[in-house]
C-alpha cells in the first residue's frame, strides 16, 4: 500500500517535471524506448492475446516513472500475429525496422514465435515469451530469445512426480494420440513415474478423430491401474474419461495442458471428476496484480495474463540495466540482449526470474489442476519446481 | 492369453456396436456402388450429417419438453424418422446436382467430384455448427443413459438401441429390394441400365431412389452413432467412411448381404485388435497397430477371394 502510494507520488512529481521541460523548450533529453508486444489479437485465442496484451500495458504503464527518471519515455506498441506464422513473421520485421524497439514481449503460439524470434536474433532485440512452451524455442540456443514459462519437456516429468508422490499411483496406464505431442508427453511421463518407482501396467494408442476407445479401454479395465495419462487433446480425453467411466473404470485421470478446455468438461460432463491436469500457468486469483487487473479492465485475469506482466517488467529491468551499464545513455540492442539473458533472482509477480545460458527460466514451474466437478476451470492442487 | 478370454465378451459387445455402425454406410456404399459403380465419398458425410440433424432435432424436441413426458423409443423413432428423411433428400439432391451431369463422363471423374461435395459437406456443417456455438464439437444429449451389468459384463442400453435399430434396417432393407417392385426395378438397373429402361423402368427415378434410400439409412445411422458415443463434430465421416467403405469391399462391393456380414467382421476384427493385440503379441505391437491389424486381414481375404466375401466374379461383358 505504502509503495503504491509513493509511486503515485513520485509520478506527479515527474509529471511536473515534464512539464517544466517542454515549457523551457530545450527538451532533447528524453529518448523514446518502444516495447513492442505480439500476441494473437484476433482468431481463436484472441481472449489469451488480449489477456497477454492487458497485461504488458499494466507493466509498462507502471514502469512509465521509472523510465522518465533515467531519461527515456516509455511506449508499448502492439501487433497481432493472428496466431499465424507469417503474419508474426511480417510484424517482426516491421518491428525490427523500428529503431526505437528494444524489447519484445513475444507470442503466445511457439509455432509463431520460432519463426518470428528468428528475425528479432537478426535485428538483436531481446525477446520474452509468456506462454510459449516448446523446445525447440530456446533449444535452437538464440542469444535474445528467452521466456519465463516452463518447457514442454518437464510437463511429464512434473505430472510423474505428482502422480507418484501425492496421488501415490503405484500401477499407471498410459494412452496417447500418436501426434508429437501426446506421444513425447506420455513418453516423458511414463520413464518418470517408472523411475518414482510406479509401474507401467500397460501403454496403448489411439487415433485422432475416432470416437470409439472401449478396445483400448477393455486393456485397462484388465490391467486395473490406479492412475491412467493421456498424452493428448481435450476432444479425445474427454470422450476417453467419458467411455472409461462408463465401462466402471474409476482410477484417477491425467494430461498435460492439451486437456485443458472447457471442452473437456462439456464432453466429459459430470464424469469429469478425479481428472488432473498439468499446465505452465499458475492460478494468479490471489495476487496484487489480479486486483488491479480487474480494477483497470472489469474482467478477471485469464491464465497467461500475468505472464506478459512479467515478461514486460523483465524486459525492461534489463533495459534499465543495460542503460546503467551504458552511463545513463541509450545502449545499443544487444547489450540490452545480453542484460536481460543476465537477469538474476528477478521477483515477479507471479514467477521469479533467473535465465539460465539458453534462456529458460530456472525458476519455471508446472502446475497441478483437478476437477471434482463439471465445472470449468480446474482447481489449482500444487505446482512442482525443475 | 487368459486375459483374452476374460476381455472377449466385452470386446464382442463393443466390437458389434461398431461393426453395426459400419455395416449400415457400408450399405449406402455397396447400393451406389452396385447401380452406378460409382464409389460415392460423400456418403460417410451424409452419415455425419446425419448425426448432426438428428442431435439438431433431439436438442429441438427437449427445448419443446416433449423428451420428458414421452417414452425415450417414441422420441427415437421420430428423430429417425425425421433425420432419415431428411438425409435421403440431401443424398438425392447430391445425385442430381453433382452427380447426373457427369453420369457419361468417366468414373475418376465422379469420384473426384464425390470427394469434393465431402469437403463441401463438412465446411457446411461446421460452419453452421460455428454459428450456434463457438466451437463446432457438439455434445448430444443422452437418450438412453445408464448400463446393465451382468457379472462384469457392462452393457449399456444405448447398445441393446444401436443393435436392434441396425438389425431392423437391414431386414427392412432386405425386404424392399428383394420383395418390392421398386427392389426389383433397382436390381434391374444394377444389371444393365440400357435393357431395364428398354423394359419401361426409369432408370433415373430408380437411381434417385437408391440414392434417397442408401442415404436415409446412413443419416438414420449418424444418429444411432451420435446417441451412443454422445459426441460428434463434422469430420467423424471421414475415418468412418473409409472403414466402411472397405467393409463394402471386405463383403464384396455390390453386394447388400456382404456389406452387413463385412462391417460385423471388421468392427469385431479392429475391437478384437485394439484390446488385445500387446497381450497376443506379448507387448511388442501395442492397440495403435488395431487397424494395421484389420486391413491386414482384408489384404490377405482379397487376395484369396479378389470378389470379397459374399461377391460374385463379374463376367466382363462383352
Amino acid at each position: 500500500m505504502a509503495l503504491a502510494m509513493t509511486s503515485t507520488l513520485a509520478l506527479g512529481f515527474l509529471a511536473a517535471c515534464g512539464n517544466t521541460d517542454s515549457a523551457s523548450g530545450g527538451g532533447s533529453s528524453s529518448e523514446t524506448v518502444k516495447i513492442a508486444l505480439q500476441a494473437p489479437m484476433s482468431g481463436g485465442s484472441a481472449t489469451l492475446g488480449e489477456a497477454i496484451k492487458n497485461g504488458a500495458a499494466m507493466a509498462v504503464e507502471e514502469e512509465k516513472a521509472d523510465f522518465e527518471e533515467a531519461g527515456f519515455s516509455l511506449e508499448l506498441v502492439e501487433y497481432d500475429d493472428q496466431g499465424d506464422p507469417q503474419k508474426g513473421v511480417s510484424n517482426a520485421q516491421i518491428i525490427g525496422s523500428d529503431q526505437d524497439v528494444y524489447g519484445v514481449v513475444a507470442h503466445l503460439n511457439s509455432g509463431v514465435f520460432i519463426p518470428s524470434s528468428e528475425v528479432y536474433e537478426r535485428y538483436n532485440i531481446p525477446s520474452v515469451s509468456p506462454a510459449s512452451t516448446a523446445t525447440d524455442v530456446t533449444d535452437r540456443n538464440l542469444k535474445s530469445v528467452n521466456r519465463i514459462v516452463a518447457r514442454d519437456d518437464f510437463q511429464g516429468p512434473a505430472g510423474a512426480e505428482y502422480a507418484v508422490q501425492e496421488i501415490g499411483a503405484k500401477k499407471i496406464f498410459v494412452i496417447n494420440d500418436k501426434t508429437a505431442y501426446g506421444q513425447g508427453l506420455a513418453t516423458a511421463f511414463a520413464e518418470a513415474a517408472a523411475e518414482e518407482g510406479a509401474e507401467i501396467v500397460g501403454e496403448a494408442g489411439i487415433t485422432v478423430g475416432e470416437k470409439d476407445f472401449n478396445g483400448v479401454l477393455n486393456q485397462v479395465s484388465s490391467a486395473d491401474p490406479d492412475l491412467v495419462y493421456f498424452g493428448g487433446l481435450y476432444s479425445e480425453g474427454g470422450l476417453l474419461i467419458k467411455q472409461a467411466r462408463d465401462n466402471g473404470i474409476d482410477a484417477a485421470f491425467m494430461g498435460g495442458d492439451g486437456m485443458d478446455s472447457s471442452t473437456l468438461v462439456e464432453i466429459a460432463g459430470d464424469t469429469v471428476n478425479n481428472v488432473y491436469l498439468t499446465s505452465v500457468a499458475g492460478d494468479s486469483s490471489a495476487t496484487e496484480f489480479a486486483k488491479n487487473y480487474e480494477e483497470e479492465y472489469g474482467a478477471k485475469p485469464e491464465s497467461f495474463s500475468i505472464y506478459g506482466y512479467d515478461s514486460a517488467k523483465v524486459l525492461m529491468e534489463g533495459i534499465l540495466d543495460a542503460a546503467k551499464e551504458n552511463g545513463g545513455k541509450l545502449p545499443a540492442k544487444d547489450k540490452v540482449a545480453t542484460a536481460v539473458r543476465a537477469i538474476d533472482d528477478y521477483e515477479g509477480e507471479m514467477t521469479q526470474v533467473s535465465f539460465d545460458d539458453k534462456g529458460d527460466n530456472e525458476f519455471a514451474k508446472i502446475f497441478i489442476y483437478k476437477f471434482d466437478e463439471a465445472s470449468y476451470p480446474a482447481k489449482i492442487q500444487g505446482e512442482i519446481s525443475q | 492369453m487368459t486375459q483374452v478370454w476374460d476381455t472377449l465378451p466385452q470386446v464382442l459387445i463393443d466390437g458389434l456396436t461398431l461393426g453395426a455402425i459400419y455395416a449400415i454406410i457400408a450399405l449406402g456404399y455397396t447400393m451406389v456402388y452396385g447401380i452406378l459403380e460409382l464409389i460415392n465419398f460423400a456418403h460417410g458425410e451424409i452419415f455425419m450429417a446425419g448425426a448432426f440433424i438428428g442431435t439438431a432435432v433431439l436438442i429441438g424436441l427437449t427445448g419443446l419438453g416433449w423428451v420428458a413426458v414421452m417414452p425415450a423409443i417414441f422420441i427415437l423413432l421420430l428423430v429417425l424418422v425425421i433425420t432419415g428423411g431428411l438425409t435421403g433428400m440431401l443424398g438425392m439432391g447430391i445425385e442430381r446436382l453433382a452427380y447426373r451431369p457427369l453420369r457419361k463422363a468417366s468414373k475418376l471423374i465422379t469420384l473426384i467430384t464425390a470427394i469434393g461435395v465431402s469437403f463441401l459437406l463438412q465446411d457446411i456443417v461446421r460452419f453452421i455448427t460455428e454459428t450456434q456455438q463457438n466451437n463446432y464439437i457438439v455434445n448430444t444429449p443422452s437418450l438412453f443413459p445408464g448400463s446393465l451389468s451382468i457379472s462384469g459384463l457392462n452393457i449399456r442400453y444405448s447398445f441393446l438401441v444401436v443393435i436392434i435399430v441396425a438389425i431392423l434396417m437391414m431386414i427392412a432393407l432386405e425386404f424392399f429390394v428383394n420383395r418390392t417392385k421398386w427392389g426389383l426395378a433397382m436390381r434391374a438397373v444394377a444389371q444393365d441400365q440400357d435393357t431395364a429402361s428398354l423394359m419401361s423402368v426409369n432408370v433415373n427415378k430408380v437411381i434417385s431412389v437408391t440414392f434417397f434410400v442408401g442415404s436415409a439409412l446412413g443419416g438414420a445411422t449418424g444418429v444411432l452413432f451420435a446417441i451412443h458415443y454422445g459426441t460428434i463434430d463434422p469430420y467423424i465421416g471421414f475415418i468412418l467412411g473409409l472403414k466402411a467403405f472397405t467393409a463394402a469391399v471386405l463383403g464384396g462391393i455390390g453386394n447388400i448381404r456382404g456389406a452387413m456380414a463385412g462391417g460385423m467382421l471388421l468392427g469385431l476384427l479392429e475391437m478384437f485388435a485394439a484390446a488385445n493385440l500387446s497381450a497376443i503379441t506379448a507387448g511388442l505391437l501395442s492397440s495403435e497397430y488395431k487397424d494395421v491389424f484389420a486391413f491386414a486381414i482384408l489384404i490377405l481375404v482379397l487376395i484369396f477371394r479378389p470378389e470379397g466375401l459374399f461377391g460374385r466374379a463379374a463376367i466382363e461383358k462383352v
